[in-house]
């Protein structure tokens, strides 16, 4: 197996997503069937090619730093879950 | 003959001739949209109040003889990861069961400038990953040619819509055929823009750097009058192209005499149909027979490219859903501290296919698979894009099957992840490259599943493929066909 149940648990944490396991052998089994399809890129050399992160040439744009108006906190706020006070409201970050 | 039937530039003449009325048309696809809803299940939020009352202000403008665009008065529907102010947007995950944008995306705010009528927003794929709307938190959308078949994904709503009648237009997105292959699967016509062409601006992030918002339409005609409205430069996207835009309507012509064609060997390969291969082999023939020049061309690393798309696409997925931490919009599933919150928010609202693809991205990202993984994906990328660039070259499109097979059976592709991945293999190669393709009807499989022909081109020569598609529309009449549901004839 190319994917480990130590990989799976690992990798929940940095999703921020739980796994139970019987969904771990599940995605282990999965994530294994994928990853090894996926090996067929190591066919190729790719030692002297650039990588690609956008298709279409980029370029950093830039535009006058100008006050312009912004979504009003009411509307920002609408769709939180929890609020209070003008505030997004979490439980407790930090003791004492 | 309903309205509903019609597609947008024949009713736009009727309109303007004061042959109907906007609010009839609007009543006519409602009625439509209430006959075949409750088999083919498009829609996720119908609007129905707004879009008479939008009907009602046309109408009112068309008396008081005032001219109307191309789209006003016309009903059509949207995809549900395109944010809609005041309108519910969940992305057809339960994450954001009850988000309504505080704003309009780029899209509807040009679109908004043509006055159409919003029917509503339209069923995909959560979070627009999947090729057959099944992944939809809240219902699967039935294929309106065969019920018990997918209208493919993850534009799966629009596409059903169009071709059911229960819209006239749709808009979709599309990250590796999300547009084309719904539009395959359901007998439309659906355009993937360049990369760039059209903004992304309040487009839910999927894969930033696949993204791309296209119409689905009844013919080549409409879909060109709406990439029209919809192209162009935008500062809030600065990925958007300030490229210019050209009148895609008036580059319709039927002149396709000397247009060189590719067709890559590697996209008739094995694994494909038997109907498709035939079918789109004939529609290519007719070009043969109008003057065109069909060449044999090479894309060599084609079988690269789903590895190459389902690394990519799911590493850009994980970082960009990171946003759903239940703090500051969509849900939230308490815990006793905050990362405890965050993590039975996100286990228990996301599905399971956003859950498997986020932890492919993040295993891929992750230290000691980066640099096999994901920087090995984005160089290979680089080997896909130069195979198009070589073949550019020599040809002015590319032709090629948008999908390998017809609609498949709900619940067909359920069990295996990677089979259903597979399925994008004619698809997936062009949005890595940032392509522009579109997917025009070519005919029949024997079961009478409609099939569709992959028409690609340059980067922001969507004149082109639309000309090509148009000039092939018009030797035939699939494109005028409807789905035949309940309530048809």
């Amino acid at each position: 197996m190319k994917v480990t149940k130590e990989d799976i648990a690992n990798v929940a944490v940095l999703s921020r997503l739980s796994v139970s396991e019987a969904e771990a052998d599940k995605y282990m089994g999965q994530m294994d069937k994928i990853l090894t399809y996926m090996d067929n890129l190591s066919q190729l050399d790719t030692e002297s090619v650039k990588p690609t992160t956008y298709a279409l040439p980029m370029q950093n744009v830039f535009r006058e730093d100008v006050v312009r108006e912004s979504l009003d906190r009411e509307a920002a706020l609408a769709n939180a879950p929890l609020r209070e006070d003008g505030y997004f409201k979490v439980p407790k970050v930090l003791e004492g | 003959m309903r309205l509903y039937e019609k597609p947008a530039h024949v009713l736009h003449d009727m309109l303007a001739q004061k042959e109907i009325t906007a609010a009839e048309l609007t009543r006519d696809v409602l009625a439509r949209l209430d006959e075949t809803e409750g088999q083919v299940q498009a829609y996720l939020t119908v609007t129905r109040e707004s879009a008479l009352a939008q009907a009602e202000a046309v109408d009112k403008k068309i008396a008081s003889g005032e001219e109307i665009s191309f789209l006003e008065g016309i009903p059509g529907a949207i995809k549900d990861n395109i944010c809609t102010k005041g309108t519910k947007t969940t992305c057809a995950s339960k994450i954001l069961e009850h988000f309504v944008p505080p704003y309009d995306a780029t899209v509807m705010e040009k679109l908004r400038a043509q006055q159409p009528v919003i029917l509503g927003k339209v069923n995909m794929d959560e979070f627009a990953m999947g090729g057959s709307t099944e992944n939809s938190a809240y219902h699967p959308t039935h294929n309106p040619w065969a019920l018990e078949r997918v209208p493919g994904g993850s534009s799966g709503g629009s596409a059903a819509a169009v071709a059911a009648g229960s819209a006239i237009w749709a808009l979709g997105s599309d990250t590796g055929g999300s547009i084309r292959q719904p539009a395959s699967f359901c007998g439309v016509v659906g355009l993937k823009p360049t990369y760039g062409r059209v903004s992304r601006y309040g487009l839910v992030a999927y894969a930033s750097s696949l993204d791309q918002i296209g119409p689905l339409a009844r013919d080549v005609t409409d879909a060109a009058h709406l990439l029209n409205i919809i192209a162009g430069h935008d500062e809030m996207d600065s990925t958007s192209s300030t490229a210019p835009v050209p009148d895609y309507a008036q580059a319709l012509t039927e002149d396709v005499k000397g247009l060189k064609i590719g067709l890559p060997k590697e996209y008739f390969t094995e694994g494909m149909d038997g109907d498709v291969e035939k079918t789109v082999r004939a529609a290519i023939s007719k070009y043969k027979d109008m003057g065109a020049e069909i060449l044999e061309i090479s894309l060599p690393h084609t079988a690269y490219a789903i590895s190459t798309y389902y690394l990519i696409a799911p590493a850009e997925a994980a970082t960009n859903l990171e946003r759903y931490d239940g703090v500051s919009y969509g849900e939230r599933v308490d815990g006793e501290d905050l990362v405890q919150m965050m993590t039975n928010t996100r286990t228990q609202l996301f599905g399971e296919e956003v859950r498997r693809r986020i932890m492919i991205g993040n295993y891929a990202l992750s230290a000691g698979y980066y640099d096999a993984y994901y920087l090995k994906a984005l160089k290979v990328r680089t080997l896909v894009q130069q195979d198009y660039t070589e073949a550019f070259k020599q040809v002015d499109v590319i032709m090629a099957p948008t999908a390998p097979t017809p609609a498949f059976r709900l619940g067909e592709m359920m069990a295996d992840p990677l089979q259903l991945y597979l399925q994008d293999v004619c698809t997936v190669p062009l949005n890595l490259a940032g392509l522009p393709g579109l997917s025009v009807p070519c005919g029949y499989s024997s079961k009478g599943l409609p099939i569709g022909l992959q028409i690609i081109g340059k980067a922001l020569d969507e004149a082109t493929i639309l000309r090509a598609a148009y000039a092939y529309e018009q030797t035939q009449s699939f494109h005028n066909d409807m789905a035949r549901i309940g309530g048809n004839d």
